[in-house]
Formats: C-alpha cells, structure tokens, sequence
C-alpha cells in the first residue's frame, strides 16, 4: 500500500494531492478514517464489560496483550442495536487524546475498501444532530472529517 | 582505528571518554578502577590507556605502575587524566610511567585531537 | 565542538546528575557523622578525606560538562576541605553548617541545571564568598588556581625556530614516541629535520628500548613559542629540549589569529535543557546476569519442548513429557518474572537517606534532642513504590519530631533519657514490605484527640469511642491536635493525605501507640505496583480478581445471618461483628444467577479501617496477576484497579475494593440483592 503524500516527524502532513481513507459500514452508509490512524483490523470477540461506562462502551478486549476498549459506532450513532454477526469487524485505531497516544476499537457492521480521496473534496462536516462530530467515549478525539461526493456513494468520514 | 581502555571510577566521565571515541571508530574498553582495569587488561591487548588517577580500590598511578611491568606494555602511551597538574605531580605521574596527561575540564574535541597525535 | 561530540556530551550529563546527586549524599553523610565523630584522628581523618573527594569528584565532573556554577561553588567547598584535610582538622560547627548549606546549593544547581524550566539560577556568589572566607581562617594553603586557560588570540606572526631535541636514552619507555612528537612538529609549519646520529653504539651493543637518536629541526611558520613548547610538554623531564627562535625580519606579517582556544566558556550551556521524564534507574550487573540465565533456562525449555513436536500420534509417553516441559517452563518464566521484578527493585535506603539530614535540622530547630536509628536499608522495594514512599514516610517522621518526642525538659521531667529516640525499620514480612517508624515519645493522647475531634464535629458529643476507633480520628481530614499550627508539620492536612498516598501505592498504614511512652506507625506495602496476588473469584459468566491484599476471609453465606434494614447495605453476622454486604453482580452491573442472597460466597474484605463483604458466584483459582492499567488506553474507571490478562487470553477485570465500597453506597437504594 503506497502512502500518499508523507507524514513529517511531528504528525503533521504535509500538502499532498489525495488523502488515503480506509472506509466502512454502519446502517447501509459509508464512512471513512485516515488510514494512517488504522492500527489494523480485527473480527468480532466478545468484550468484558466494563462496569459506569456509556451504553456504547461495550468493554475492553485483549489485543496482543494490551486491554482496549471498544465502541460499538451504531450505538455511539444513535442508530438502532444490530446483532453481531459473521460480518461484524473491529477497527483498531491509534488515537491521540488527554495528551497521549491511546489505542481504541470501534465496532462497525462490515469493511469497505481502501479508497483515495483527494484532499479538494474534502469538507467540513455539516452538524449532524447527535453530535456525531466524531467524539467516540468521553472526549477521545475528533477523526478527520470529511464529506465528499464519491463514486455515487456518499461518505462521511468520521 | 585503535583498542584504547579508559580507567574512570566517575561513571559520566568514563562514558564520556569511551562514547567520544568510539565516535571517532575506536575500540574502547572500561574500567572502574586500577584493579579492574588490570583485569580487564588480560582480555586484550590495548594501543592507548586514558586513566583518572584518583579512583577507590587502585588508583591510577599504581595501576600504571602495574602496566609498565607487562612486557606488552613497555612503550604503550598511557595517558592521566587530572585536574590540576603542577610540576610535582607531573614528576610523580611521569614516573609512575604516565606518558602524558590531559586535563580536566577537557573538551572532547581536544580529547580526539590529542588521541590521534599519540597513536600516530 | 561537532554536532555528534554535543550529543554525546548532552547525553552524559544526565548521569553526571546522577552521580552529583549520590555524592553529595555521600558529603552530607560524612559531615554529620564527623560531627558525632569523638577525638579519633584517624577516623576524622579518613572522614574528611571522603568528604574531600566526594567534592572534588564534582568539581570535576561538572567542569567537564560545563556547568560553570556548580563546578566553581564546588571548588569553593573542595578548596576549603582541602585546608581541614592538610591539618587533618575536624569542621566546627560553623563551617559544618556551611559546609551543608553548600550541599543544598549543590543539590538545587543539580536540580536546576537538571529541569532547563528556565527559571533563573540560584544565587551562589555569598555561599563563595563565605566558603573562601572560611578557607582563608583556617590558613594558607598549597595554591589552587583554576583560572581559566584562556590564551588570549595573540597575532601570531611568522617566526623561524631552531629546534634541539635530544631524548634522553630512556624516554621511549614513557611511551612517548620521538617520531610523533617531530610529527607534530612538522605540521604546525615547514620544517627541515636533520638528526643526530653521532650517539648511535656499533649494531651488537645497541639496545632496543633506548633512544639513541637527536634531532636539530628547523621550523618556519606562524608559529608562536607556546606552541612549540606544548608539543614537548610531556617530555621536557626526558629529553634535553633548546627552542631558539631565529629573528628574522619577515615582510608579510601572518595575521593569523587561529590559536586553539581553550576557553571553557564555549562549551554546552549549562541548562541541560529538556531532559525526558521516562525515567531511569541503576541496576547492578548481578542483577543483569540473573536475567541473562533466565533468558537461557527459558530458551532451553523452548527448545526441549520445541521437540516434543513431531509426527505420529501423541501417544501417553509423549503427553507425560509435555507436562513436563510445561512445569518447567512455569518454573522458568516464574524465575524469569521474579528476576524482572528485582531489576525494578532499589534498596529502600535510597529513601530513608534523605532522613539523617533531616531529623539533624528539624531537631535543632525544635529545639529537641533526637537520635534517628535506620535499620534495613538494604530492602528492596519496586522503584514506583519507593517514588511515592518519599513525601508520607517525611511527615510521619516530621509528625513524630513534632508531636511525638517531648523536649528535653519534658522528658527530663518524666524520668526518661534527654535524648528521644526515633528508629525507622524496614523488612520483609509474608510477601509485603513491612517500613515501621517508632519512637519513645509521648505516645497518641487520646483524651485530647477524642476533644479535638468533638470540637471539630466530627463525632457527636455524646459518642463514645473504643481506642481503636479515637486513633483512626487521626486520619480523618483537616484533624490536627497542633497548639500552634507549627510550620514544621502543617496544618494538620496531614495524616489523610499520608493514608491517601499510601493506599496509592497498594499499601495500608497502622498506628499503636501507649501513652506517655511512645508510637508505632506500621506500614504495609505490597513488593510491586505492577503484580499483585489476586484472587480470581466468579461473577455470573465473568471472572475478576479481589487484590489478596485487602481478604480477610471467605464464607459460605448463610441466609440465617443477614439482616436487612431499608436504605443501607445488608448486614451479616460474621462472629462478633457486623460486615455490610456488596453484591458485586449489582454493582458491576452482571446479571448474575445468584441476584439473592441465598447462596453464594462472601469475600470478606478491609479497607481503611472497615469491613466488607463482597458476594460473589463462586471462588477461583489463586494466582499472581499482572495488572494492565485502564488509564493507557481508556480511562480511570470507579472500582476498578485494573485490568489483567488470564492464561486462556480472557480479560479479568481487577477491583479496587475502595472504590466498590463507594460504588455501593451510593447505589444503596437502588440495590437489587433481595431476600428470595
């Protein structure tokens, strides 16, 4: 997978043309996140609940030794609960909030593709109601976000 | 590119020494002390000795004492490292068999320039 | 200096810290004991000597990385010792206290110099001053001048030298080497080199370690005298060296002013500026050998069972071996964790170090006398543990100083020695580490206590108290029985804030004390922050882990005991007390199968002074566990310590039994644990 553009020693990118997007489903729409963020992709495993966390903290995994906490990104959307199912995909991201790097999972209903958007279609996001700005857990971080006439299809990034 | 020993019971300063010439290609070796680095002597065969004098267990003028004795070590330039070096103790050094001293503070830019002279 | 001699410089001198920081431990160690130290002349001697050397080991140091304060207050204090060292002389109490003073300076110059916040410099000029006026009382001493070698870039002109070298027969087994010296010669500027052979013996008499040789060399260049000079430097006492220089009137006058400088000024800078805060530690080559067989058992264990791998069936032989492979390789890695651990581990003498020197300035400044007795030094503690044990164990110690031993006159009066005595011990016990400070004070008023903590609300006026329950008012917050709020101990925000800190670090604190002749304050702390013992114990389909710690006990619970009142916790009779009830289903929010409090078993833990029983499904297995923080990657979680990771990869989450106890309180009425 070529890397677009070139990230610098301080996490800043510099201009580039496109932007690469790893992009998934939840309810029948398309999303997408910096794939530069995508610590890698897993299947669905039971998580332990973690006991005073919003509905939409289903617990902590175990990822190679490290306990991460996952989002189911449906509930986190306001969207109606589905059943985890064959399809069902974790995202693993590496995400930076309170000051340091901290790794999540987000639950989301199946994979897409990798897709290259250019940087020109990218805008900022319009208000959505539930204030899916992208803020996953409690204050965890805002994810590139983007909307773009893509193919037919369109995707929100969050 | 040369095996040189430095002899140094300050940790900060020894490494110092040891990293400023392993920068310039050197094999460098440490010690804490005289009876270490006599130790440390048998493992291998050095071009250069750089040792503090005051140091716990054997201090540096001893030890020189002791290389000078090895037949290996006859004409080996071994070189003090010391804070002040009036004439009386530069006799003392000098026959304890020192080759010649650097002075403390040093930079270690003098070090290497130093270092290249003495190994030719 | 080269960008990469810089880095390497820079990288040092955090270890230079670290070094300064251990000697001047080692000073201030050195003055207090010369100052318990009777008329031994030698041992004053050897005293001062390491004293002395200590400080001079920093002068040096600091020079060489440049740090140009601390070097020359350092000189100030070595030149002084210097003086008491040649007259083999004891510090009075003056200069001791100078002497001590000058050690803060050091210590804050380290600390300043370490952090780069900055900030400006602490001022050092009138400790010098006073240090050199010290020196200058107690009489001249041998010259020690460290001014600055700083030549002056004089035009150097073009010079003619000529140049008579002639070493002595013996100078090569100096080491010195004749050629390299005419070498250097050669390039600071044209030379013509004509030698000597005149001393040459016939072949069979010459000998092969002397120097027969001489050299007359002509040198032509923009060369000064003191150049010349410096390349015999090391061997003006072996050979016989006549430098003549040859006046010549030359027209073009070099303007060459490229002398090598060696002004110490245009080193690094004296702030270390960023240092990383990650955090080091010193750990000793056996440890690291230790580790290395570790390594090598495990790596043979690997192997052995690499060969239970193979074709054919797996039959009883073979399952027989495997089991054996993997008990072995449980002894391996448990060897190996143990191993690890110890790296981690520092003697707890690194902080009580810090105690000497304090009860020295507290006593006098209280005006009571008290012997500080250190015993266990050598307890190794986890590194993070010892970190947070710093600030708690200094207010115990300044509350026992404060509160606790009576003035001389006190003491006096109540038919006890003048000298108070306060012993600080630490030790081993049944896996924790067990830090006990004690001392022959006045002991826990508790007619007072129980007064002050009426006047201050915090029990009714007609409550009455068992001993144990007035000593734990001691920690309730904002509690102080002060007369005065003395700057020494605070304003009693003391003893909660200790507990507070302990309990941080896994541990609990105890207070006994009998009046009038003293008080023992035991601390328990668990060996390492990052794995506790545990037990696993079942609820509904998840398991957690209860820190062994905190369990007293565990029961079958029995129906018959409980008591149930509206709006608290169920009650259970255990013996002669009453324990509250926590069903850990309700408030981890598992349904679990036992929701009644009908069957199932309660954990009965303790934590700050009370009791609690949590009711669980069913207990597990025993085991060490390490504890993964929920912080890294996710947040602080209420009643939770952590996370760990089981052997068959499921997570079990760990409690922190606090925070349960909090977390059931406040879900009193919500409780759904219900009689059947």
């Amino acid at each position: 997978m070529e890397q677009q553009g070139s990230t610098k020693l301080d996490g800043t990118k510099t201009a580039s043309a496109n932007e690469q997007l790893l992009t998934f489903i939840v309810d029948g729409e398309e999303y997408g996140v910096d794939i530069l963020r995508v610590q890698e992709i897993r299947s669905w495993s039971n998580p332990m609940p973690i006991p005073n966390t919003p509905h939409y903290i289903k617990g902590v995994i175990n990822i190679r030794g490290d306990v991460v906490a996952i989002a189911d990104l449906r509930e986190r959307l306001g969207l109606p609960k589905l059943e985890y199912g064959a399809t069902t995909v974790i995202v693993v991201l590496r995400v930076n909030a309170g000051g340091h790097e901290r790794v999540m999972g987000v639950i989301v209903d199946a994979m897409s593709d990798v897709t290259n958007v250019p940087q020109a279609a990218i805008k900022p996001p319009p208000t959505f109601k539930n204030s899916a700005e992208g803020s996953l857990a409690k204050g965890i971080v805002t994810l590139e976000a983007a909307a773009a006439e893509f193919g037919g299809r369109v995707p929100a990034a969050v | 590119m040369a095996n040189v020993l430095t002899v140094d019971d300050s940790v900060s300063l020894r490494k110092l020494v040891a990293n400023t010439l392993a920068s310039a290609g050197h094999q460098v070796a440490e010690a804490s002390n005289g009876a270490e680095a006599l130790e440390v002597i048998k493992t291998k065969t050095f071009n250069l000795i750089i040792s503090d004098i005051n140091m716990p267990v054997m201090d540096g003028l001893t030890f020189i004492k002791h290389v000078r004795v090895l037949a290996a070590y006859k004409f080996t330039p071994i070189l003090v490292l010391t804070t002040e070096m009036d004439p009386a103790k530069k006799k003392v050094a000098k026959e304890s068999g020192a080759t010649g001293w650097l002075v403390k503070p040093f930079d270690p830019e003098q070090l290497l320039t130093t270092i290249r002279k003495v190994l030719g | 200096m080269t960008n990469r001699l810089a880095d390497i410089q820079q990288e040092l001198m955090g270890t230079f810290f670290e070094e300064a920081v251990e000697a001047l431990t080692q000073i201030e160690s050195g003055l207090l004991a010369l100052e318990k130290c009777q008329d031994d002349p030698g041992r004053i001697h050897e005293l001062v000597n390491d004293v002395f050397r200590a400080a001079h080991s920093i002068k040096g140091g600091a020079a060489t990385f440049g740090l140009t304060q601390i070097a020359e207050v350092a000189h100030h204090a070595e030149t002084l010792l210097d003086r008491l060292r040649s007259g083999s002389m004891k510090p009075n109490a003056q200069i001791t206290s100078l002497l001590l003073s000058s050690v803060d300076t050091l210590r804050a110059l380290v600390q300043w110099s370490s952090s780069g916040d900055g900030s400006d410099a602490p001022a050092t000029d009138a400790l010098c001053k006073d240090l050199d006026a010290a020196a200058q009382q107690l009489g001249a001493g041998s010259e020690r001048d460290t001014a600055a070698a700083s030549k002056p870039a004089s035009e150097v002109r073009k010079a003619r030298y000529q140049i008579k070298f002639v070493p002595k027969p013996d100078m090569l087994t100096t080491g010195n080497d004749a050629v390299r010296l005419l070498r250097e010669l050669t390039l600071l500027g044209d030379t013509k080199v004509i030698a000597d052979t005149s001393r040459l013996p016939g072949l069979r008499e010459v000998e092969l370690t002397k120097c027969y040789l001489g050299w007359t060399i002509e040198l032509e260049g923009a060369v000064t005298r003191a150049q010349i000079d410096e390349v015999f430097s090391w061997v003006d006492d072996d050979a016989e060296i006549k430098i003549d220089e040859l006046v010549e009137r030359s027209s073009a006058a070099a303007a060459q002013s490229g002398e090598r400088p060696h002004d110490p000024a245009a080193r690094a800078p004296e702030h270390a500026g960023d240092r990383d805060g990650g955090g080091s530690i010193r750990v000793s080559v056996g440890k690291l050998d230790m580790l290395m067989n570790m390594v090598g058992e495990l790596v043979i264990t690997q192997s052995i069972l690499g060969e239970l791998e193979g074709d054919g069936p797996i039959d009883v032989k073979r399952l027989a071996s495997l089991r054996d492979g993997l008990a072995l390789l449980a002894r391996n890695t448990r060897a190996l964790q143990e191993s690890v651990m110890s790296l981690r581990s520092m003697p707890i003498g690194t902080v009580l170090s810090r105690f000497p020197r304090l009860v020295h300035d507290l006593s006098r400044q209280l005006g009571k006398q008290v012997e500080l007795k250190l015993s266990g030094q050598t307890t190794e503690v986890d590194k993070t543990v010892l970190e947070k044990l710093g600030d708690p164990l200094t207010h115990l110690v300044r509350n026992s100083l404060d509160h606790g031993i009576e003035k001389p006159e006190v003491r006096r009066a109540r038919g006890k020695p003048e000298t108070g005595t306060l012993s600080i011990r630490a030790f081993h016990r049944g896996g924790d580490i067990v830090v006990e400070l004690e001392d022959d004070g006045g002991g826990l008023d508790l007619v007072k206590i129980l007064a002050r903590a009426k006047e201050r609300g915090l029990v009714g006026q007609d409550d009455v108290l068992s001993d144990e329950q007035i000593r734990e008012l001691i920690f309730a917050p904002g509690f102080s029985t002060a007369e005065v709020v003395s700057d020494v101990s605070g304003r009693g925000v003391g003893m909660d804030v200790v507990r507070r800190n302990i309990k941080a670090i896994g541990g609990q604190i105890q207070m006994s004390s009998v009046q009038g002749q003293g008080t023992r304050t035991t601390l328990r702390l668990p060996l390492t922050l990052a794995i506790i013992d545990g037990q696993l114990v079942g609820v509904g389909s998840y398991t957690y882990v209860v820190p062994l710690l905190s369990i007293l006990e565990s029961v079958e619970i029995n129906r018959a005991r409980v008591s149930q009142f509206e709006g608290k916790l169920p009650l259970y009779r255990l013996r002669d007390d009453l324990v509250p009830i926590v069903s850990l289903g309700g408030v981890l929010g598992v349904t679990t199968g036992r929701m009644s409090l009908d069957s199932g078993l309660l954990v009965v833990v303790e934590t700050d002074g009370e009791r609690l029983g949590l009711l669980v499904d069913e207990l597990q297995a025993q085991q060490q566990v390490v504890v993964k923080s929920l912080e890294t990657n996710y947040e602080h979680v209420e009643g939770l310590a952590g996370a760990t990771i089981l052997g068959d990869g499921s997570i079990a989450l760990i409690l922190d039994v606090q925070g349960i106890a909090r977390l059931a309180r406040s879900a009193q009425g919500s409780s759904v644990v219900r009689a059947a």
